[in-house]
């Protein structure tokens, strides 16, 4: 079956891609599979200068999920294009850079970076992560900042950029439109909702810094709801994520509205996630009555 | 390649107070294993798989036995499995402890916490092999909680502690250290602060820790489970770990 999808500055062979911050640069999943058979990767955060991360404990269990609170732990761009990037472009797949930044400087900085690389086809902008107190954030849940970030980030970089928008936001139409306005190629979401976890012995967070960001099952209906939503009011695609674990769970993202997908936390679960994911995906179609994921897009109801 | 298995449980025994010893079959991982590596089992309804050590193995019978203490939801429902039923699992994960770092006819202490017993005990089988003198001083909270102190006896001098002095020595692991005479090396298991108590009173002595840290993916590239290195850098103890020298990293 067709699992192709064609995306700005992405042909992807089919739409399975790890989220970031879940894979690290493919090398520890590049033991258990060919990351050929992905369609792409997302690549763990980058920011200008090497980030160690939050103090320990970073991670708790939730009911049908997890709170993350890593820090953006990432070697720094230069390192990432010196090393990860020519590993990663071994293989017969997309590459999508994860930008971070606590700065519009920063953000630019590290967009720019990207363009030395021919390796690299696409840039995910990260304005969403919950984790880092200066952390970009805050371009993510104000409109106008995000709007002013993403222009900027367009004209620095030469490749395709799909801002990451987080989910803790009043309105989520009101954040992908101010987006797409300001020229972004596609959109990337979700990102994980702010969560805690208390330690009933001391009554103390369970994490270290306080307060993660939740992942896993939990999120998908949220997901959804809010890609539904999206869908319906902006044209660019969106590459959608939040509690994919299943060929099903790819399906229902697609009918939302998704054009491609990324699986984050089911990779911890499953390190054969992404793999499982594609081989059932032809039969998961078939049996709902598509003939091609790229049917699914074409048929969906909810297009703008 | 590595491999997802699923591991046919063959035995479970409650072998001290809240502590299972489970038998598990899976011939390649009983091959491969060193002393330190873990598995990481799944547990149906949960979202993160379970750090659980290697305690032992039988080549011959292909099987891996674990020991763990019931703590929570995961070890709960690990502890009601029964013989026949399958777990999924992946491993051998980490870095062990490496038996070649230790020489004919050199005297080695094993310090064992709790439920940081099993790895030290595969330690010790390995050990007994060749020619070395084995110490091995046992911590446990109190008398119902003791375990493997005969198994430990057959192949090193063993002291057993409890905190309570219910059962052996009262007190802490390291209080009984001026009783064992000198060794040229140790090897140590067991919670975050007897780890510290130990590194910081054989500071001078060579010695390898293994350390427990929540974990995410168990496989290297969450950056979950990371730990400060004294150069300044870190490590990851899932992968690079669990086991270190007990000079490289801040505790
Ligand atoms: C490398 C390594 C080896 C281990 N070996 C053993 C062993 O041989 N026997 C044994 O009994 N225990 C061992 N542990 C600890 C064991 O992983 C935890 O006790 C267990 O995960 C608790 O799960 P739970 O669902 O019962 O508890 P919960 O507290 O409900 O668990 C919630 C979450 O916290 C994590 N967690 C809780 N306690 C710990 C801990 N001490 N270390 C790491 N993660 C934790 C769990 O994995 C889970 O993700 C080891 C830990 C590590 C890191
Ligand atoms: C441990 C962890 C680390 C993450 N790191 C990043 C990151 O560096 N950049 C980013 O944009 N998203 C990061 N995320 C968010 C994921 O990419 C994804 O948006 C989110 O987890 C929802 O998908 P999931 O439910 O499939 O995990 C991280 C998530 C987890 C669990």
């Amino acid at each position: 079956m067709n699992l192709e999808v064609k995306l700005p500055g992405l042909t992807l062979k089919n739409p399975i891609m790890p989220a970031s911050g879940c894979f690290g640069f493919g090398k520890e999943y590049s033991d258990y599979y060919d990351l050929s058979r992905l369609g792409a990767v997302i690549m763990k955060a980058a920011t200008q200068f090497e980030r160690f991360g939050n103090p320990t404990p970073r991670v708790a269990e939730t009911s049908s999920g997890m709170l993350n609170a890593i820090g953006l732990q990432n070697p720094g761009v230069d390192r990432i294009i010196g090393t990860e990037v020519p590993r990663l472009a071994e293989y017969d797949m997309s590459i999508i850079a994860n930008v971070a930044g606590s700065s519009l400087e920063e953000y630019i900085f590290v967009a720019k970076a990207f363009n030395r690389t021919n390796e690299v086809h696409a840039l995910e902008l990260n304005i969403s992560c919950p984790n880092v107190k200066e952390g970009g954030i805050q371009f993510g849940t104000d409109p106008e900042m995000a709007k002013k970030v993403t222009a900027a980030v367009k004209e620095a970089s030469q490749l395709p950029v799909y801002v990451k928008l987080s989910p803790i936001v009043t309105s989520i139409v009101e954040m992908a439109k101010a987006v797409e306005e300001a020229g972004a190629d596609g959109l990337s979401m979700i990102n994980t909702l702010t969560g805690m976890r208390l330690h009933l012995p001391t009554g103390k967070p369970l994490i270290a810094n306080q307060t993660g960001g939740l992942s896993g099952a939990a999120i998908k209906p949220i997901a959804i709801r809010m890609i539904y939503e999206v869908r319906q009011h902006v044209s660019i695609p969106i590459i959608g994520m939040g509690g994919i674990s299943t060929a099903e769970d790819v399906l229902e993202f697609l009918q939302a509205g998704a054009d491609a997908v990324a699986v984050g936390t089911a990779n911890f679960q499953n390190p054969f996630a992404c793999v499982d994911i594609i081989d059932a995906l032809p039969e998961t179609l078939t049996k709902y009555q598509y003939t091609s994921v790229q049917d699914v897009i074409d048929r969906r109801s909810v297009n703008v | 390649m590595k491999k997802r298995y699923e591991m046919k449980v063959l035995s479970v025994e409650n072998i001290a107070k809240e502590t299972i010893e489970m038998k598990l079959y899976q011939p390649e991982i009983s091959k491969e294993t060193v002393p330190g590596q873990f598995l990481h089992l799944l547990v149906p309804g949960f979202t993160l798989r379970r750090p659980i050590s290697i305690a032992k193995v039988d080549k011959q019978e292909g099987s891996v036995t674990i020991l763990f203490k019931i703590v929570g939801g995961g070890t709960s429902a690990l502890a009601a499995y029964q013989p026949g039923m399958t777990i999924d699992a992946l491993g051998p994960n980490g870095n062990g402890f490496s038996v070649d770092d230790v020489k004919e006819g050199e005297r080695v202490l094993l310090v064992g916490g709790g439920i940081g017993v099993p790895p030290i005990y595969h330690l010790a089988k390995q050990l007994a092999e060749k020619n070395v003198e084995l110490i091995a001083v046992l911590g446990f909270q109190s008398k119902d909680y003791v375990f493997y102190e005969a198994e430990f006896q057959k192949i090193a001098k063993t002291y057993v502690v409890t905190n309570d002095g219910s059962y052996g020595h009262q007190g802490f692991v390291t209080h009984v250290f001026s009783e064992v005479g000198a060794f040229d090396q140790y090897f140590s298991c067991g919670p975050l602060p007897m780890l510290r108590a130990i590194t910081k009173e054989l500071k001078d002595i060579p010695g390898k820790v293994s350390l427990e840290e929540r974990m995410g993916c168990g496989v290297g590239a969450c950056m979950a489970c990371v730990l400060p290195t004294v150069d300044n850098n870190y490590k990851k103890i899932c992968s690079d770990g669990p086991v270190f020298s007990a000079q490289e990293v801040v505790l």
